[in-house]
């Protein structure tokens, strides 16, 4: 069977996802044309050769409808024959997206793929793409809805992280990102924003607050007590997880991830055609997986199809040099860490989505492409990357430099 | 042509009024005939031109309580006769059956001619969806005018359209909150809502009505015009993404998942709204259909309709013996109980003689009846000269000789065989020979306490439970020479007093303390056992009870729950108490100084207000706590439950309750046993007996002999018996022995 390489990786800033953040003035279809640009232009890829456009959406509604990659594509002015497809696992969208790329390649369908994802969460609001899971009460009531902060908030009661710890990892995710940005860790792979002048509209992740501290943090109040008191979903956590005599509210905006607005694509092909177009591969993948998990818990999802994928792909966690975890929030990291007994120096070695943001669609892509740059500037072989998914999901993808 | 139920008057302006009054009942319901006959109305005035438009009223002095529950009842038995010959076909039937008013209603909304609803009094149930499907609603502007869509209390829900147009008359949290509730609305209330146009006063209830139709109401719904607009808005905006999600949860929160009728309600509206309205009435009939057939639709039918209103009727009063109107009530003991009696039975319009030791004690109880009532009249459910009424019939005192002229004396003082001795025999002296006298006691029995009085024949036990205002459910308790006067004139007091009795033959502990008493054990042995206690107080919620067993022990007290073991002891042996169970309450109490919600501390800690109770953390510290993973959580539900109906089930063979109406709705109205089960007995019915026992007897191996299933079960399982076949409530004669 064919193997899937990796050739390249971008990704936009992640403009703050308000009316005042610097990329709500640029549709969310030209967040994805400028990536797709960038893919093309860094690598002199003939369009031509691309087999599939595969790009994770949460929201594929209003302007991000009616599949957005093929509508990138031709503001990109991508060749006819490149077609486009849009996806949805939630936040796992843009790593997703890699694996069915990969996973068309290593089937020999495809040659070329370009896979990642798009969210302007600031032109299209979160939820804009509505849904049966929580509103229909034949799904809400067997799927046990939740919103995400409460599952967080469970996750911390029921494995006893406290509002001090997890405010002391997101202190620590905004220091390691601003030193990263400094570092200019990640200066090959974002591309900056810029008008049809050529002026700059963005060049770097907005929604950083390097100065956070422990006692910045302890001024919040938690986000999600009124949810969770007057919309009834402490209960449902209560009874699904009947060990908790009540939850704790510990999260709020400075321990979450940040709303933001933001685009990445990776550029995957077989070895062959690697060669053909003269494209150096930078890793492979190695393996991927897709798990589901309890609902109301729903961001554990990481650690469940963490053991699934280990075992499928018969290695170990010392095998693993780099985690990359999606950071939605902090108890999520703080449990998959207690779970596998990993390090934090394994670990978001350059922070995340507390500090950087979590553009919904695009994310999985993005740390993808983060955790190779990383795996390279440490000389480093392997990296798992993981994200938590609504609905109580999980994808990992283990990657290999070669 | 004339009809039965019905009268017909059309009036010169061409306003035909329909006047509702069935012959021979206190209160019109829609049964098979009342629906042909306004069937046939609707074709009268929808054919006849001469006629503009109706008003639909009632002659009595309710609108109507909807339809006939047990005819409803009948249809379920139907159904499961025709289901045993061809499932599809019978599934057929009532489907179409539950479809009969919904048809009904359509057509008298989209005849062509405006109909108005006169609401002139109580207005429930199918009634209110008749109102709903009319193009105009004036109410009455009463007290007497109460509408509400109660159906979700006995497990089903509207199923005549009121899913469909309760949410497109008003905004969907309002419209969720009352379906999934059953509130009921006053006219302002309703009016609010949006549910009725207008509200008159009473006597031109009629006149404003007919005004309506005169002026030019459109026969045409909101729903049928072109370009109707929800008026909360779609399901599917901003508004209503707020509201669904928490619905949804909400929902999850007050019902743990164990009413499927209360789930239904939010799926007609859900899936209702998204569709034409036509559309929707077919989705809500589908799931009445399905509902229909749920165990917990015929369980709570059966016991919180039939069987309540016939123990509230007094189903288990002798015949023949005259009702008792009573003149004059005596208490004996102004305490917490006995101020309670009094308040309940002055309520009922009855005058109390409030009896203590002194004069002081005695009005202290009376002060109870005044802050009760102050209270409700604070709240707007009294007024002003309703207290003063009710406080006026309570005379305190502390002289024997005010008893004289007394119908029925309570006694609620001290649980102590001596002080009461002395009670009963002085006011025996003041008392008419044929006043019945009546013990509340809790823990005496009525044989041993009726050896005080000269006149066994007239004593009998009247247990209440407490609060007494708020507790709907009353013991009587039956001595062995108890006659049939003391047990009607009981039964006619409870009556009086709006409760429910059940007569209950004497033993330790009689019916619901017993039962309670199993209940919190098991709690005590799960955390002998190492369960975290909040998943021993979870998991009750979640099988059905309203109240935690470590949280009722607080509640009563865990002191007591300590001196009711050291009695037992003293009574029965050593080996009648669990010395686990002892040590670990000992602990509580001697240790730690834990008594219970009295002192603030309990299994539970009770904060300043607003602070929520919390479990005491020192708790874990008392036994090694298992890991939640390795704790079977169905289990535990299932044995609070199965320990309960086990001893109801000892209950029955013993012959200490032989009306299994009477042990299922007592364990509903008493201990608030999982109301959607039915009740005790109902619960081992459904499950059946066979597969009960199994379950017992797997529970025994693990958890003990409380477990052990008594001969009476067995024997059911033998003859393939149900408690409602065995203990047939509806047979001729008497009602069959136990065992």
């Amino acid at each position: 069977m064919a193997e899937a390489y990796v050739y390249d990786a971008v990704r936009t800033p992640r403009g703050r996802g308000k009316k005042d953040g610097s990329l709500h003035e640029v549709p969310a279809v030209r967040l994805g044309a400028k990536v797709l640009e960038a893919i093309r232009d860094r690598n002199e890829l003939d369009t031509g050769a691309v087999d599939d456009i595969i790009f994770g959406c949460v929201d594929p509604v209003g302007e991000a409808g009616s599949v957005i990659p093929r509508a990138a594509a031709f503001e990109a002015g991508y060749a006819t024959s490149a077609p486009g497809m849009q996806i949805s696992r939630f936040c796992a969208s843009g790593l997703d997206a890699i694996n069915f790329g990969a996973a068309k390649i290593a089937q020999g369908a495809d040659e070329i793929v370009i896979a990642g994802g798009v969210e302007s969460m600031s032109r299209v609001g979160m939820g804009a793409s509505g849904g049966a899971w929580f509103m229909d009460p034949s799904v809400g009531l067997p799927g046990w809805f939740v919103p995400q902060g409460i599952s967080a908030d469970l996750i911390a009661t029921k494995y006893g992280f406290s509002r001090d710890d997890v405010d002391a990892y997101a202190v620590e995710s905004q220091k390691r990102a601003a030193k990263a940005w400094g570092e200019g860790r990640f200066k090959n792979s974002v591309i900056s924003i810029k008008d049809q002048n050529g002026l700059t509209i963005l060049d770097h992740d907005e929604h950083m607050r390097p100065s956070t501290d422990m006692q910045s943090l302890a001024a919040l109040n938690p986000s999600f007590v009124m949810p969770g008191e007057m919309g009834g979903f402490d209960a449902v956590a209560v009874q699904k997880h009947p060990e908790v005599e009540e939850v704790n509210h510990v999260h709020h905006a400075g321990n979450s991830s940040g709303i933001v607005d933001g685009a990445a694509a990776v550029l995957l092909g077989s070895k062959k055609a690697g060669k053909t177009l003269g494209l150096k591969p930078r890793a492979r993948i190695r393996a991927f997986a897709n798990i589901g998990s309890e609902p109301v818990l729903m961001l554990t999802g990481p650690v469940d199809v963490t053991e699934k994928l280990l075992k499928r792909a018969r290695m170990k966690l010392s095998d693993i040099d780099l985690f990359e975890l999606n950071e939605a929030f902090a108890s999520v990291v703080l449990r998959y860490m207690q779970a596998f007994d990993i390090p934090h120096d394994r670990i978001n070695v350059n922070g995340g989505a507390i500090a950087m943001g979590h553009p919904l669609g695009a994310t999985g892509a993005m740390i993808f492409g983060t955790v190779l740059d990383e795996l390279e500037r440490r000389d480093l072989n392997t990296a798992l990357v993981t994200l938590c998914i609504g609905a109580g999901m999980g994808t990992a993808t283990i990657i290999e430099r070669v | 042509m004339s009809y039965t139920n019905f009268t017909l008057d059309i009036d010169a302006d061409g306003i035909a009024l329909i006047t509702w009054d069935m012959p021979g009942r206190s209160m019109n319901v829609f049964t098979e005939e009342a629906m042909l006959e306004l069937n046939a109305i609707v074709d009268k005035v929808a054919g006849d031109a001469a006629v503009k438009g109706a008003v639909i009223t009632s002659g009595k002095d309710t609108f109507s309580g909807g339809a006939d529950i047990t005819l409803l009842q009948k249809m379920l038995t139907t159904f499961a006769a025709d289901k045993a010959k061809d499932a599809g076909q019978a599934t057929k039937a009532l489907f179409d059956n539950a479809g009969k008013m919904t048809g009904l209603f359509r057509k008298l909304e989209t005849c062509g001619k405006p109909f108005v609803s006169a609401i002139n009094g109580t207005c429930m149930g199918g009634a209110f969806e008749l109102s709903l499907a009319c193009h105009g609603r004036v109410a009455a502007d009463s007290d007497k005018v109460r509408m509400a869509l109660p159906e979700v209390k006995i497990g089903i829900f509207p199923g005549a359209g009121g899913t469909q147009r309760v949410p497109r008359l008003t905004d969907q949290q309002q419209a969720l909150q009352m379906l999934t509730s059953g509130q009921t609305l006053s006219p302002q209330k309703a009016k609010s809502m949006g549910l009725i146009h207008e509200i008159a006063e009473p006597r031109k209830l009629v006149e404003t009505a007919k005004a309506m139709i005169r002026n030019g109401l459109k026969a045409v719904q909101p729903w049928d015009e072109k370009g109707f607009k929800l008026p909360g808005g779609p399901i599917y905006s901003v508004a209503g993404a707020n509201l669904w999600p928490p619905a949804i949860a909400i929902l999850r929160r007050e019902t743990y998942g164990n009413y499927p009728a209360a789930a239904a309600i939010l799926k007609c509206v859900y899936e209702g709204l998204l569709v034409p309205f036509d559309t929707g009435l077919r989705i809500e009939q589908r799931y009445f259909t399905e509902i229909m057939q749920t165990r917990e639709a015929a369980a709570m039918i059966r016991s919180l309709f039939v069987s309540l209103q016939e123990l509230n009727k007094g189903a288990r009063r002798p015949a023949g013996v005259p009702e008792t109107k009573f003149k004059k009530i005596g208490i004996l003991g102004a305490g917490f109980m006995g101020a309670g009696i009094a308040y309940v039975t002055a309520k009922a319009g009855i005058p109390v003689v409030l009896l203590d030791r002194d004069m002081e004690s005695a009005a202290k109880g009376k002060a109870h009846s005044d802050s009760l009532v102050s209270d409700q009249v604070k709240k707007g459910r009294a007024k002003p000269e309703e207290k003063d009424k009710l406080l006026s019939l309570i005379t305190p005192t502390a002289d024997y000789a005010d008893l004289a002229g007394c119908d029925l004396v309570v006694e609620a003082v001290f649980e102590d065989s001596a002080v009461k001795k002395a009670a009963t025999e002085q006011a025996e002296a003041a008392l008419k020979p044929s006043a019945i006298f009546a013990s509340n006691t809790s823990t005496i029995p009525i044989t041993a306490l009726a050896k005080n009085s000269a006149r066994a024949k007239n004593f009998i036990g009247i247990h209440f439970f407490s609060p007494v205002d708020k507790m709907m459910l009353v013991e009587i308790i039956l001595g062995k020479k108890t006659g049939d006067k003391a047990l009607a004139t009981a039964i006619d007091f409870v009556r009086a007093i709006k409760k429910t009795p059940i007569v209950v033959n004497d033993t330790r502990g009689f019916y619901v303390n017993r039962c309670v008493l199993r209940y919190m054990s098991e709690a005590y042995k799960m955390l002998i056992e190492g369960v975290p206690a909040p998943m021993i107080e979870n998991a009750a919620k979640a099988a059905g009870m309203p109240v935690g067993p470590l949280a009722l022990t607080d509640e009563t007290a865990i002191d007591l729950a300590q001196k009711i073991m050291k009695q037992t002891i003293r009574d029965l042996g050593d080996k009648a108490v669990d010395p686990k169970q002892i040590a670990l309450i000992n602990t509580l109490v001697d240790t730690h100084g834990r008594f219970g919600r009295k002192n603030g501390k309990g299994f539970y800690d009770y904060p300043q207000k607003p602070a929520k109770k919390k479990l005491w953390p020192g708790l874990k510290d008392l036994y090694p706590q298992l890991a939640p993973e390795k704790v079977d959580y169905e289990e535990l539900k299932q044995r609070l439950l199965v320990t309960i109906a086990l001893e109801a089930a000892r209950v029955m063979e013993e012959g200490i309750v032989t009306d299994p109406r009477e042990a299922d709705v007592g364990s509903i109205l008493a201990f608030g046993f999982a109301p959607f089960t039915g009740g005790v007995l109902s619960y081992i019915d459904g499950i059946g007996a066979r597969k009960f026992v199994k379950i017992a007897k797997g529970l025994q191996k693990k958890y003990g002999a409380e477990f052990k299933a008594p001969k009476l079960l067995l024997d059911m399982v033998d003859k393939d018996e149900t408690f409602y076949q065995r203990f047939d409530p509806y047979a001729k004669g008497e009602v069959k022995k136990a065992a």
